[in-house]
């Protein structure tokens, strides 16, 4: 690994200060270490946010769940509220990676990072979810913009995600054998007006099935997608699942979440 | 006393292992050390025109940078062949130089080209990004089965061909498959597997400028060995200003037999900056260049009767050898795979005919059971489907054609002395319940999935091996086992073995053995291993041979010390040698139950005299002082364990997700001496065995690139993927050594893959597939599979 200098702010504003163009914010550095252990990453700064108290915890109302940036997934796992409000995402936090990984890990360093086999975003897409940073509130629609792609700006920080309590959601998973990041997942998120498909891992970024979503707005049930063929030209294909199978495992999975609401 | 032999003891090594007090080399530091990193290929095949270390030897902290020219100048050897295999009509393979630093070309991607010493692991990796080397790339030759249609990429071996082996008969098989009634044909693909040792390779060198002895701690199997090839050939030192260390070893699989490039650099280069030098293998690195299990492409026959006898058998397979020829490289393939390709059966014929070619990757060697996985998948594919073809049990069509009788000669080479394979098969039906799979297929048929059940009859040769033999099939060095046995004055005993634990548990079992045969408790014993400053020359430990041979050289040695101390304590009891009896650690004279114990013996061997006489020894005349005996065990045959195991696998047709349901292994390891660490060894190899089969896949890419070099991407099985696994044991003692023991760490390795296989194929009504039968692959079969049926429907 280079040698980089490595501060630690008091709070978001002296964070948000020390950004440059080569720098980067460290929450739970599940990516970002092993990114620049591999020589993959270098960074002049690296900005420690982990000890911001202001970006962690969580929070439930009667219509949301807000949790802070650097609030980790073992924390969110391990909630009462959270899995009494949304059951579907302390099954998600407590899917990612290992004990190790979710014990640093972060929800803001997850969806900050955008990688398009990570569990979270797709929550957060079918959640309707609303990202907090320092300076604005973001739709997840639009926060996500392509692979390892968001619309934070420079200097911008994650502070807190805010998830739409659904009325009925589960997710479902078919991981990466060896990564176990997910080579498909699907988020479904039954609200009170319409059904989202949020899925993760297919193509190169997190999206919105439309067709999935569309069929199960109008009918909740597992026939009503049942032998439904998605389009795999823009799937991602690679060593360990090809755009075809990742096509039929996105309607598998989704009728699995069905079945599980 | 009871005995220690057959008990459950707690490793006595766990404490220290599992508490952080063990000693790996990457925690060794020697003051003033220097670090090395290697700058190596990022080409599977290139010319090396030119290395330009002029700009790095001015970067920051480096202490020097040596290439293939400076190696080749003090014409310091290279990697060697274990085996000399010949060819089918007689010639000898054919072997590349492996030199330890490539100077004119590389062969695969890792391969070293240079080292940076630097005063920190950071600069070093700063002044190797800046080495400049200036490469002709070539297009390299990377897939097996089309290795001998490439390009050369040695000079001189045409079609990159090592060997075309052939062992048997073909005339008697041709006449064989010309009888039968029918041909069983299988086409096979065992996968190249990276041995992945938790702990990476790793050296640490200290040269003493004034002795001039270089010590080098490193991370092998066998250290003895390691000296002797870097002496022998490398030139490195002479042996008695070598002393090669392999303290804690964590895990080696076969990947740490081999004495690697580094070590060799390292040793040497220790000399040339007359410093201290550390280096530790990053994982990506070990991915790269330890070296790497299988690699057949096979296609095999059996032929059978209607009324399921088989006649005959034969196999055709090419086996990758990767870029280089390595110590157990030549044979793993050959002596190690051909003569247990015919399984635990009687064949009348049979032959076994094996290409071994070379190619742009990682050179492959030894992975646990080395030859014997692959020989096994071979044989209990083409049999259970002769089950399959021929509508008989899969059981029973084995049952048929086992040997009954022992010794059993086995087709091509071996005669096996014992076992009970009947006993074996039966036992493992029971334990699975494989009478009642039938109701749990349709169990899981109501749940939407596919239910498969897998039989594998396997036998190997382990505990290698008798010294005549394997120096007659082509082996450099004799494979015995040595021992030494030291009393100390005040009672304890330590035992200093030439084999050497990097997991196995030696500190207990062979503990166990000397404290039975001498009549001492467990804690009075200490094995000592891994250090060739300490103790006598040993081969070391791989092919299943520690406790086989190296656990007979133990007990040879504790009865010389027995023997000694019979002559002792008669002396000292004033009655002849043949009145004395040995039990449990005392001498006792049978008629007047006057005793010495063994510790008194002891003490008097180190002190032989009495204060209160003028002079009386209780030595008898002509017998040294002290108590030390050592042994050197050459076993007169190899081990063949033996077993049964049966797996059961359900699969989810939408997902293409295999989960393994059941798994049972009955296995015959001969008299066991700790069943608690055997259990250990059999788990161990069966989820490696299940790695092979379901998740573990080595691709290179078309340019020689190792596209699974970690692991994101290189499927380790995990601890969930696995059910409880069901063991059984049976026993028929080996004959061929005095405890009546066999091998048992490869077992599991070598009979899980075609269990699972065989399961999974079941599951899909025959369609074959090949390993790792990952999910994507066992879903385009379902596919197929929906398709027929709908189609038969």
């Amino acid at each position: 690994m280079k040698t980089f200098n490595y501060h630690v702010p008091k709070n978001v504003k002296e964070a948000s200060k020390l950004a440059s163009t080569s720098s980067a914010f460290l929450a739970g550095g599940m990516t970002s270490v092993p990114s620049m252990k591999l020589g993959l990453a270098t960074y002049k700064d690296i900005i420690d946010i982990k000890h911001i108290k202001k970006l962690s915890g969580i929070k439930v109302s009667g219509k949301t769940v807000t949790i802070g940036a650097t609030t980790k997934h073992a924390e969110v796992a391990n909630s009462r509220d959270v899995k009494k409000a949304i059951p579907s995402l302390t099954k998600l936090a407590g899917g990612i990676g290992d004990a190790q990984v979710r014990n640093r890990g972060t929800v803001g360093g997850s969806i900050a990072n955008n990688d398009p086999s990570a569990c979270y975003p797709s929550a957060c897409m079918a959640l309707n979810a609303i990202i907090h940073t320092n300076n604005r509130k973001i739709e997840a629609s639009k926060f996500f913009k392509g692979m390892f792609e968001t619309a934070l700006k420079k200097g911008e920080l994650i502070e807190a995600v805010e998830f739409q309590i659904p009325v009925k959601s589960n997710y479902q998973k078919h991981p990466n054998p060896a990564s176990r990041y997910a080579i498909v997942g699907v988020y479904l998120a039954k609200h009170k007006k319409e059904v989202n498909v949020a899925v993760t891992g297919a193509k190169s970024s997190v999206y919105i099935d439309k067709d999935l979503s569309k069929a199960l707005s109008s009918s909740f049930s597992s026939s009503a997608i049942d032998g439904m063929k998605l389009d795999s030209s823009e799937m991602n294909s690679d060593i360990h699942a090809s755009g075809d199978f990742r096509a039929s495992l996105v309607v598998t999975y989704a009728k699995k979440a069905v079945e599980a609401c | 006393m009871a005995s220690l032999v057959g008990s459950r003891v707690e490793r006595k090594e766990d404490k220290r292992l599992l508490t952080g007090k063990g000693r790996y080399t990457a925690d060794i530091n020697i003051a003033n050390q220097t670090y090395a990193v290697f700058v190596r290929s990022p080409h599977a095949r290139a010319k090396i025109k030119k290395v330009d270390t002029s700009k790095a030897l001015k970067a920051s902290g480096v202490v020097g940078i040596l290439t293939g020219e400076e190696i080749a100048a003090d014409k310091i050897g290279g990697l060697i062949a274990g085996w000399a295999i010949r060819s089918e009509d007689g010639s000898e393979m054919k072997v590349p130089a492996n030199p330890p630093l490539a100077k004119d070309s590389a062969n695969f991607v890792g391969e070293p080209i240079a080292v940076v010493f630097a005063e920190s692991l950071d600069e070093a990796k700063n002044a190797a990004d800046i080495v400049k080397v200036d490469y002709k790339v070539l297009k390299g030759v990377i897939n097996t089965a089309d290795a001998m249609k490439g390009e050369a990429i040695h000079d001189g071996i045409d079609k990159n061909l090592c060997y075309d082996w052939l062992l048997g008969d073909r005339k008697a098989v041709d006449e064989a498959f010309s009888k039968a009634d029918k041909i069983i044909k299988v086409d096979l693909i065992n996968n190249r597997c990276v041995p992945n040792a938790m702990e990476p390779r790793a050296c640490v060198v200290d040269y003493n400028t004034a002795s001039e002895e270089i010590t080098l701690y490193t991370t092998s199997q066998n250290p003895h060995l390691s000296r002797l090839i870097m002496s022998a050939f490398g030139g490195v030192a002479p042996e008695n200003k070598l002393r090669v260390v392999a303290p804690d070893v964590g895990g080696g699989f076969g990947s740490k037999i081999n004495v690697y490039n580094e070590e060799i650099v390292c040793s040497w280069a220790s000399k040339k900056i007359e410093r201290p030098i550390k280096w530790v293998a990053e994982r990506t690195e070990s991915f790269l260049t330890d070296t790497h299990g299988r690699d057949h492409v096979t296609h095999a026959e059996l032929a059978v009767s209607n009324d399921g006898k088989f006649l005959g058998f034969k196999n055709e397979t090419i086996a990758n050898l990767g870029a280089y020829a390595r110590v157990f490289g030549t044979v793993t393939p050959t002596y190690l795979f051909g003569p247990c390709a015919t399984g635990v059966y009687i064949i009348p014929a049979a032959y076994s005919n094996v290409k071994a070619v070379y190619t742009n990757t990682a050179p492959v060697d030894a992975y646990r059971g080395a030859g014997r996985p692959e020989a096994t998948y071979t044989i209990e594919r083409l049999v259970e489907k002769a089950a399959m073809e021929l509508g008989i049990d899969r059981t029973e069509i084995r049952m048929k054609n086992f040997p009954t009788e022992f010794p059993f000669k086995q087709t091509l080479i071996h005669t096996v002395d014992s076992g009970d394979y009947v006993a074996g098969l039966e036992k493992a039906k029971q334990m699975s319940d494989y009478n009642g799979f039938a109701a749990r297929r349709k169990k899981s048929e109501a749940n939407g999935k596919l239910r498969g059940i897998g039989v594998s009859s396997y036998f190997e040769a382990c505990g290698i091996a008798p010294s005549a033999v394997v120096m007659s099939l082509g082996c450099g060095v004799g494979l015995w086992e040595s021992s030494e046995v030291r009393f100390n004055p005040t009672g304890q005993v330590s035992v200093f073995t030439g084999a050497h634990s990097h997991g196995q548990g030696h500190d207990t079992t062979f503990a166990q053995i000397a404290a039975d045969e001498l009549g001492v408790t467990l804690e009075t014993v200490d094995v000592v291993h891994g250090d060739t400053d300490k103790g006598t020359f040993g081969m070391g430990t791989y092919g299943s041979r520690s406790l086989a041979v190296g656990g007979i050289a133990i007990v040879n040695a504790c009865r010389k010390i027995v023997a000694k101390g019979k002559r002792v304590a008669a002396k000292m009891l004033e009655v002849s040698e043949d009145e004395i009896n040995f039990k449990d650690g005392e001498f006792v004279v049978t008629k007047s139950n006057k005793k010495k114990t063994i510790g008194e013996v002891a003490f008097a061997c180190y002190l032989p005299g009495s204060r209160d006489s003028d002079f009386k020894s209780p030595l008898p005349e002509g017998e040294e002082p002290g108590l030390i005996e050592s042994s050197f065990f050459d076993p007169a045959n190899f081990s063949f364990p033996a077993g049964s195991h049966i797996s059961e696998v359900e699969i989810d047709p939408d997902t293409g997700e295999v989960k393994v349901e059941k798994y049972t292994a009955v296995d015959d390891f001969g008299r066991i001496v700790n069943p608690l660490v055997v259990e250990g060894q059999v788990h161990g190899g069966i989820a490696q065995g299940i790695g092979q089969a379901l998740h573990e896949n080595t691709e290179y890419d078309e340019t020689g690139q190792l596209i699974t070099a970690s692991y994101m991407d290189y499927t380790m099985p995990r601890a969930d993927n696995f059910p409880e696994f069901n063991l059984g044991f049976t026993c028929t003692h080996a004959t061929t050594n005095p405890l009546g023991v066999k091998g048992c760490g490869e077992a599991g390795a070598i009979a899980s893959p075609p269990a699972i296989m065989n399961a999974v194929i079941d599951a899909l009504d025959g369609q074959e597939i090949s390993m790792p039968a990952t999910a994507e692959k066992v879903w385009k079969a379902c596919k197929l599979l929906k398709k027929s049926n709908s189609k038969a429907a």
